[in-house]
């Protein structure tokens, strides 16, 4: 009752859609070609290192990483690079990319070898040299990460998005690669405690991993409640450790869980590590859910990064024949966003791949608000969507500062929620942007 | 896989709430209190429920109509009015009286600020107020109920209590007060029908606990220890319109704070002003009013009650001086 009175932060009851739960990964046919973007993080981008006529293998470098805050590319394919051009994402932002024609040997690059790691310095030189990102969705390099000084790493497996089960399947079909990833990050980055943390409509990996961490010293499994979105990266802190990553970090930029002594890492991260670690062969492949209610054969497939979206989709036996098309989502249905063709490949951090009848995909009409404060008590960082869309209309930066619009995680709960079907999230999403850019003119 | 496909910013689902089905959902709560009237006051009360809806449709599409606005009767909200509205006057009051209350609650109150979700205050408690403060005679000329077998249900409990003090409090049947055989307004005299209500209400998370239960608590308390006797404070919750008003008016979203701090406040605002007015004042009811105060001073709950966020934390009063100084110099 006291905490309801400090802050609600109810989330939003999604559906949880999850029909591909139980299907096990299936590969993908290699495609005829694939295009590689050098931008599949947060950072600078990747400069490409190949040319026109370059043969590659699978886990070949061919885009090396721009700065720290940066991530190494690799093939995903063995074949010959066609071309070298700068690409218009799928989110709007142009940046180079590889494109290449697959040969169908897969032929893994001889470089490939198991990283040598005997202290931190080597395991995060490891991590680098692999270009692992946060595969959740963020994408932030998992080397930056991994440098700051912690006393829990807090695995990430809550899956809140609705349909996605990528990895509920890495957990059940990699359990050991999941470990061995922790168990070396534990280890050589002096981590003393670890949290799997799983929401609880995955009852079999809850199962599986408080089985398998029984023996293991410091790792423990806490079952999350089944609310939109516990996998955020601060409320899972929150309800993991109960400590409240602050909206200012010590050095003034906004906080992260290593302010409080916290790591967090998407579980299938740190089984993409597992395996790294293992075989040497990088981040060149993704098992992506492809749902929805327009696609023939909903299934987990496993595909190169690279791979069109056009491609994938016809590998899962194309659109149902009596079905329109209406939209196609790149990650959950929650923050996932939408693509205007099926012209745009995989990236790493793409974890769905969501087919949307024309009447899936219809949105209803706006209402005037009717004030329910239901966007208020869904929001799992606190704020007040609708004040601060008010202020935000009003471009009153005093008020969104005092109203914390920066904390904003865009998770889209409060349009969920919303009765009046206002576009509530959309319009903070906005407020958050035009505040930190005022802040930047105002330079304070 | 080639037509033109839809691009909209995320979150690309929606849940299935819509205005409508809240609205619809306090229009089931309020079944059983038009039924309880029925029963109690005869089919009068239910002549007087249809009417004053009808009327508050009527005015809602003929306003929307003559001022080129979207049609917005489809979402219930004006029905919604309309029973409450009906539910807040006594039996056999003239229809005519009820169509004037319609008016004001719609048009001046609800449409001429600018329609659902810009109202300041509620449209039916407005209404309830002009009318009591219009036709003071008719609005308290409690009709005795068709029912009564009790000499008691001569006035209503809180008139009796303001008159007679504990000696009559103790002396009344608290079976009877509770299945609201007595005088009084339509709706608000059956606690059994408006606890229903409230539990759907609060089952299908339309509203949520907290302005009723703060409300009925503060109201309990406050009556306790002013007159010592707990079978006192109990008449005073169940009597007048304390718990038709709690749960059926002063949740309006609208009019009533976002969060459950401002709630909180709000409810116990509420509960203080009424049982002042009932203990102070010279009103023996004094909900409606505490309710209008509560509506107007909801921005302010709004203000003082905001939620903490993940993370924030109060800057600290020294430094935030001494950079307010560094910037005047």
């Amino acid at each position: 009752m006291l905490k309801f009175l400090k802050r609600s932060a109810q989330g939003a009851r999604v559906p949880h859609e999850k029909s591909t739960a139980e299907m096990a990964t299936v590969p993908m046919p290699i495609p005829k070609n694939v295009v590689i973007p050098m931008s599949m993080h947060i950072g600078a981008p990747a400069e490409p290192v190949v040319k026109k006529g370059d043969q590659v293998y699978v886990g070949t470098l061919i885009g090396k990483a721009g700065g720290f805050v940066s991530a190494n590319i690799h093939s995903s394919v063995s074949g010959t690079v066609v071309g070298v051009a700068p690409m218009r994402m799928v989110h709007g932002v142009v940046c180079q990319a590889v494109a290449i024609e697959c040969d169908g040997k897969q032929t893994v690059d001889p470089a490939c070898q198991p990283p040598v790691v005997k202290d931190r310095d080597s395991l995060l030189a490891a991590v680098q040299a692999c270009g692992l990102v946060g595969v959740g969705g963020a994408g932030f390099p998992t080397h930056v990460k991994l440098g700051a000084d912690v006393d829990t790493l807090l695995i990430n497996a809550a899956e809140c998005e609705p349909y996605l089960t990528t990895d509920a399947r890495e957990m059940l079909e990699c359990s050991d690669t999941v470990l061995a990833g922790i168990r070396a990050v534990m280890k050589y980055c002096k981590i003393p405690h670890c949290i799997i943390g799983i929401e609880r409509n995955k009852p079999a990996c809850i199962d599986l991993m408080c089985s398998l961490t029984r023996e293991l010293k410091g790792v423990s499994v806490k079952p999350l409640p089944m609310r939109y979105p516990q996998g955020a990266e601060k409320t899972l802190v929150e309800t993991c450790t109960g400590r409240e990553v602050p909206q200012v970090g010590p050095s003034g930029k906004p906080g992260l869980p290593a302010d409080v002594g916290c790591i967090v890492m998407n579980v299938t991260s740190v089984s993409t590590l597992g395996k790294y670690l293992k075989t040497g062969i990088p981040l060149v492949s993704k098992r992506i859910t492809v749902d929805g209610d327009a696609i023939a054969r909903p299934q987990n497939i496993e595909v190169p990064v690279g791979a069109l979206y056009r491609d994938v989709i016809e590998a899962c036996g194309g659109i149902k024949p009596d079905v329109e098309l209406g939209k196609i989502i790149f990650g959950g249905p929650m923050m996932g966003g939408a693509a205007p063709s099926a012209d745009y490949p995989v990236l790493k951090q793409n974890n769905g791949l969501l087919l949307f009848s024309r009447k899936a995909a219809a949105l209803p009409e706006a209402a005037p608000c009717i004030r329910c404060g239901r966007c208020i008590a869904a929001c799992p960082m606190g704020l007040e969507p609708v004040v601060i869309v008010e202020n935000y209309n009003q471009k009153d930066t005093e008020a969104l500062k005092k109203l914390c619009v920066d904390l904003c995680v865009s998770c889209g709960s409060c349009t969920y929620v919303c009765p009046a079907k206002r576009p509530v999230s959309q319009s903070v999403t906005l407020a958050k942007g035009w505040y930190l850019s005022e802040l930047r003119k105002g330079g304070k | 896989m080639d037509q033109t496909l839809l691009v909209t910013a995320s979150p690309h689902i929606r849940d299935t709430s819509t205005t409508r089905g809240l609205m619809g959902n306090v229009l089931i709560a309020l079944v059983p209190c038009v039924v309880a009237s029925g029963l109690i006051f005869g089919y009068g009360a239910l002549v007087t429920v249809a009417v004053t809806t009808l009327a508050c449709v009527a005015f809602e599409y003929l306003y929307t109509l003559l001022m080129k606005k979207p049609n917005p009767v489809g979402d219930l909200s004006a029905c919604v009015t309309g029973v409450i509205l009906a539910l807040n006057v006594p039996a056999g009051m003239p229809l005519w009286i009820c169509v004037v209350g319609a008016f004001v609650a719609i048009v001046v109150v609800k449409q001429l600020f600018g329609g659902i979700g810009y109202n300041f205050a509620n449209p039916a408690l407005v209404g309830r107020i002009v009318l009591f403060l219009s036709f003071t005679a008719r609005m308290t000329a409690y009709v005795y109920p068709d029912m009564a077998v009790d000499a008691l249900a001569t006035a209503t409990p809180l008139k009796l209590m303001a008159d007679g003090g504990a000696e009559a409090a103790a002396s009344m049947s608290m079976l009877d007060v509770f299945l609201g055989i007595h005088g009084g307004m339509l709706g608000e005299t059956c606690i059994l029908a408006i606890l229903l209500g409230l539990a759907y209400l609060v089952f299908t998370r339309t509203i949520s606990l907290t302005i009723p239960a703060s409300i009925a608590v503060t109201m309990f308390v406050c009556s306790f220890l002013a007159s010592g006797s707990w079978q006192e404070a109990l008449l005073q919750v169940m009597s007048g319109g304390l718990l038709f008003g709690a749960v059926f008016m002063a949740t309006d979203y609208v009019t009533s704070p976002f969060t459950t701090r401002g709630k909180l406040f709000y409810g116990i605002f509420i509960g203080l002003i009424t049982f002042a007015i009932r203990y102070f004042g010279s009103m023996s009811e004094g909900m409606s009013f505490a309710i209008l105060l509560g509506n107007l001073m909801t921005p302010w709950f709004n203000a003082w009650g905001r939620q903490t966020a993940l993370g924030y934390k109060k800057p600290k009063k020294q430094k935030a001086a001494k950079a307010a100084k560094g910037g005047e110099g």
